[in-house]
């Protein structure tokens, strides 16, 4: 599926595996159960994680510092776990890898996402990442503290720059 | 990508003077441009089919659109319920240009129009921008319009001024990134007095503004209460929070709330229950949150707090002594204009000054309601008379906050002319109602002719006096959008088997003794509801003690004779 990074598509190094597939030579993203069952401890390629929304950042923070990449999952683009998920990995652990946004995302939400920590965005197949730019773009004006890069402490407004 | 021009500092553009709301300047301006911009866009999407009705529901609803029974019903936002003249005009120009020449002032202090076409709302969009107002966020799964006192920088017993906080609150709550697709909607309510008049534990976060003995500023924080299906009073979290962590510690409690919200069944999805099934825990959990938060990101600075303070300083009071002759000879010579002013005038901070609440519920109308020329009426009288301010108050009324009690007279004048003095303002005919089944695609039984007929029963002034304070809430579904459970006398409209039937319950109270009104016993058919009402108060009226309000006998003297009264075989 395509993936979006910084507005634009860009190439997806990454297999999703399912728990009963062969582990792959690439990076790859596994389930919680399949990393903590699995030894990996020979393993040198990248390891992912696709986070369920009811897992708490808490739960997997043993596991953060072997991981270069954690998915993110809005099953509705309404659930908005995700977000929370994303701004605690950043901002509470210090997870400085790849935030994936995957599952019903919305143009919309991408802004929103980027400021919550999210670095990158599964898209579904033949979408416009021009259409998530623009959206992005939109609303420039923030009045609250999020990850924006350098960003003013507390209540201030401030402009952000286009994606 | 995401960094950042800092632009706090820009100019504030010139405004109506003295009224005390939030002046926008260029770069609030430019948001909501940008705000009309993206929702146009959406409907673009939606109507080429780039959106589902499904994805682009929640949007329009955090646009405050909804679709209901006959039409779009468009939900304007007021911030914590204050507007100046300007805007109330602009508002009667809406309700007269793209609806039926009439607005519905809610309990959440906003205003709603219940026949708008989905092609205008781009226009009605850019003329709610031209006087600074917009519908972001009235609607949908966010953190909603923030509540306040009515008589807030009016009120003798206030302690500090809730708008100040309210306005933080709006800013930090403006498409938050993180809290815009929360489990339900999430509603905060501040008060800076130590009266609740803003119905605190009804709502998913209460605030009391608060001094301590060095003269800071702190916060109390109440959780997890609600109304609906499940109506819970929320519980206080924390005594005492610092200025300068208010929002570290509002978004500790909003993030537990995001992470843990039930998202599979959307009546167990508020805060309530969350803060109800964790009971302790959910404090713990908010503190252990709050712990870990960058405070310094997430300071809320004094100069900010300062430069908003500056919006709601108060107006140029005069000197003036209190009861002037005027106001007196007034009262003394006309019998009418004394007995609205015992209901509708309230005590004011400043000497020489009152507060005048305006009813919106005559006799036998729609309790809410005022027509174009009623709105462009109370705008008139603010500028005259009240520094241009007017509120909206949570039970639907209007108030007018800083009149000179000289001029008291000429207000009422101005407000009976207007169709506007309905000297009932606390008393039985003063009725919260919800739009219910005439308008409403939830409701499964209608509210307002039930308002109506109650309100006509009992619409001899001597014979309301007489019964005194007591605040009947009507809704027309379990929604509770009229706070049926929090009405001294509630009723809540069900279907019944393709009947409308009405379960009333009794001693509910939204304010410092708030409780949940117990159920009376079956419920009753829509013809028999006022007289159930009826028989309530006889039965109040044959048992009370001398100074007791309907809710203090109720209190006294339980569920039991009600009953007894309302279901004895005759």
């Amino acid at each position: 599926m395509p993936l979006l990074e910084d507005g634009r598509l860009v190439a997806d190094d990454w297999v999703t595996v399912a728990d009963d597939a062969p582990l792959p030579d690439p990076p790859a993203i596994l389930t919680l159960a399949r990393l903590r069952a699995e030894d990996l401890a020979g393993r040198n390629a990248p390891l992912g994680l696709a986070l369920d929304p009811a897992t708490q950042p808490e739960e997997i923070a043993d596991l953060l510092p072997r991981l270069s990449l954690v998915a993110v999952l809005l099953p509705k683009s309404k659930d908005g776990r995700a977000f929370t998920q994303a701004r605690s990995l950043r901002e509470h652990h210090g997870f400085q890898g790849e935030i994936r946004a995957t599952g019903h995302v919305l143009p919309d939400q991408y802004r929103m996402l980027l400021r919550c920590g999210v670095s990158t965005v599964q898209l579904p197949e033949g979408a416009d990442p021009a259409v998530w730019t623009r959206s992005a773009d939109l609303v420039d004006i923030a009045y609250q503290p999020a990850r924006d890069a350098g960003a003013p402490l507390g209540l201030r407004r401030r402009r952000l720059e286009r994606v | 990508m995401n960094a950042y021009v800092d632009v706090t500092a820009l100019p504030a553009p010139a405004y109506p003077p003295h009224a005390r709301t939030y002046r926008y300047d260029e770069v609030d301006r430019e948001f909501l441009q940008e705000r009309i911009a993206e929702f146009s866009g959406q409907v673009e999407r939606r109507l080429a089919g780039a959106l589902t009705e499904d994805e682009f529901k929640p949007l329009r609803l955090m646009n405050g659109l909804y679709l209901q029974l006959h039409a779009y019903m468009y939900r304007i936002a007021i911030p914590y319920g204050i507007l100046n003249a300007t805007q109330l005009r602009q508002l009667a120009m809406i309700a007269r240009r793209w609806d039926r020449g009439f607005g519905h002032f809610t309990t959440r202090q906003n205003i709603q129009f219940n026949w708008t076409r989905l092609e205008d709302v781009p226009d009605i969009m850019r003329a709610l921008a031209d006087v600074d107002m917009h519908a972001i966020q009235t609607s949908g799964n966010c953190i909603r319009n923030t509540t306040t006192d009515e008589y807030a920088g009016a009120s003798p017993d206030e302690v500090a001024d809730p708008r100040v906080y309210a306005e933080i609150i709006r800013q930090w709550s403006t498409l938050h990134p993180e809290f815009t697709w929360l489990p339900r909607k999430f509603k905060i309510a501040i008060t800076g007095a130590p009266h609740d008049r803003v119905a605190l534990q009804a709502h998913d976060v209460g605030v009391v503004v608060r001094k301590n003995a060095a003269g800071e500023t702190g916060f109390e924080v109440w959780a997890g209460g609600g109304l609906g299906r499940t109506p819970v009073l929320a519980r206080k979290i924390r005594d005492w929070v610092g200025e300068d962590e208010f929002l570290a510690y509002l978004e500790a409690v909003l993030r537990v709330y995001n992470a843990l919200g039930n998202r599979d069944n959307i009546y167990k999805a508020r805060i309530k229950i969350l803060v109800r099934d964790l009971g302790d825990e959910f404090a713990e959990r908010v503190e252990a949150e709050f712990a870990r938060l960058p405070k310094r990101k997430y300071r809320l600075d004094p100069e900010i707090v300062d430069q908003i303070a500056s919006h709601f300083a108060p107006p140029p009071f005069a000197a003036l002594p209190d009861n002037p002759q005027a106001y007196a000879q007034a009262l003394d010579g006309n019998a009418e204009f004394a007995a609205w002013a015992k209901q509708s005038v309230r005590a004011h901070k400043a000497p020489g000054y009152a507060s005048v609440t305006i009813s919106l519920k005559p006799i036998g109308g729609i309790p809410g309601d005022a027509s174009a020329e009623q709105m462009e009426a109370v705008a008139t009288l603010a500028e005259r008379h009240s520094f241009g301010e007017i509120r909206v108050t949570h039970v639907q009324n209007l108030v007018l906050p800083h009149v000179r009690q000289e001029d008291l007279l000429a207000v009422w004048d101005g407000l009976r002319a207007a169709g506007l003095a309905t000297p009932n303002i606390g008393l039985i005919s003063d009725i919260i109602a919800c739009p219910g089944m005439d308008y409403c695609a939830l409701a499964t039984a209608r509210s307002i002719p039930v308002a109506q007929m109650i309100s006509e029963r009992f619409a001899s002034l001597d014979r309301q006096l007489d019964i005194g304070e007591c605040f009947i809430n009507i809704s027309g579904c379990i929604n509770a959008c009229g706070h049926h459970h929090v009405g001294h006398i509630g009723i809540l409209g069900v279907d019944k088997r393709g009947a409308e039937s009405y379960q009333i319950t009794l001693g509910g109270s939204a304010t410092n003794d708030a409780a949940i009104g117990e159920l009376v016993g079956p419920g009753f058919a829509y013809d028999a509801v006022t007289d159930a009402v009826e028989t309530i108060l006889r039965t109040y009226v044959a048992h009370r003690a001398a100074g007791e309000r309907f809710v203090d006998t109720y209190r006294r003297i339980g569920l039991a004779p009600f009953k007894e009264a309302l279901y004895a075989v005759a």
